[in-house]
């Protein structure tokens, strides 16, 4: 969208911005530091690969996990004191899930971490509500047609993570093993594991 | 009445950029402006509603020609306009 020039001028008008607020003592420059850093610090994908190695060793928190997804993975310390809900919805052999913010953006940031470029998009937003098989087969998912796929629409209030399927074969592992295993895409359900 | 954001279903945005995939921004100044919004709202200058609101009021036109975060951008300033801590224009001196 936006080339090197467009860039470089909003890049300008950012620093104008955070000059101004630093000179009317609105924000300072080492406030937005602190905040972002601790925006950064407090959001990632393995986050959410933690819940799901846990939901894959543990059949009561995944049980749990299904019923109440915000108690359940504030009992492994994420999203406490956020007031949005979070709902877990589980990939089984008959069903896969993905999500979206058609209006925009919502994510569960705090276990999948910031979003990626396309999520935010338009192409994205717009289609995968329509053409959801056609949408993961772009990013390499081909589905049978006999599994139906549910797509979750996040709102303000409510955000959504998938709980994908455990692979075969990995019973030895043990739960860290399992969640190296665990990709953003697959908790958003663009990918399997 | 719908407004711009509300691309559910939408017909002819075409190919998903699958590529674009940044860890996790394109570039610094987007960095800033993800601060700035967290160090305002949590100075209770706006909050998230209004913040929301203010993006979704930007005119379709200029919405579709904007990145994600130059709607951020742009929203930020215009409630700090709307709020009295910037001058209309001041940006731009």
């Amino acid at each position: 969208m936006s080339g090197d020039h467009e860039d470089a001028s909003i890049s300008r008008r950012v620093r104008r911005l955070e000059t101004l607020l630093e000179e009317k003592g609105v924000v300072t420059g080492g406030a937005v530091d602190e905040v972002l850093d601790a925006f950064l610090a407090g959001a990632s994908p393995a986050n959410g690969a933690r819940v799901v190695a846990r939901a894959w060793t543990d059949e009561a928190y995944r049980e749990r996990l299904l019923t109440d997804g915000t108690a359940a993975v504030r009992e492994l310390g994420f999203m406490d004191g956020s007031f949005q809900r979070l709902r877990v919805v589980e990939n089984t052999d008959a069903t896969h899930n993905v999500i979206v913010c058609t209006l925009c953006s919502c994510y569960p940031l705090a276990l999948l971490g910031p979003s990626p470029g396309w999520y935010k998009s338009e192409a994205y937003r717009s289609r995968v509500v329509r053409e959801p098989r056609s949408v993961l087969a772009e990013f390499g998912l081909r589905l049978p047609t006999s599994t139906d796929i549910t797509v979750w629409d996040s709102s303000a209030e409510t955000r959504y993570m998938v709980l994908p399927r455990r692979p075969e074969g990995t019973e030895s592992l043990t739960e860290d093993e399992l969640a190296a295993l665990v990709t953003r895409n697959a908790l958003i359900g663009t990918a399997a594991v | 009445m719908a407004r711009i954001n509300d691309v559910g279903g939408t017909q002819g945005f075409g190919a998903i950029d699958t590529t674009d995939d940044p860890e996790p921004f394109h570039a610094d100044w987007e960095a800033r402006v993800v601060g700035l919004f967290n160090a305002l709202r949590a100075q209770g200058i706006f909050n998230t509603n209004e913040f929301r609101d203010a993006i979704e009021a930007i005119p379709p036109a200029a919405y579709l020609s904007m990145s994600y975060y130059e709607r951020w951008f742009t929203a930020i300033t215009t409630l700090l306009e709307r709020k009295g801590v910037l001058e209309s224009g001041e940006l731009d001196d």
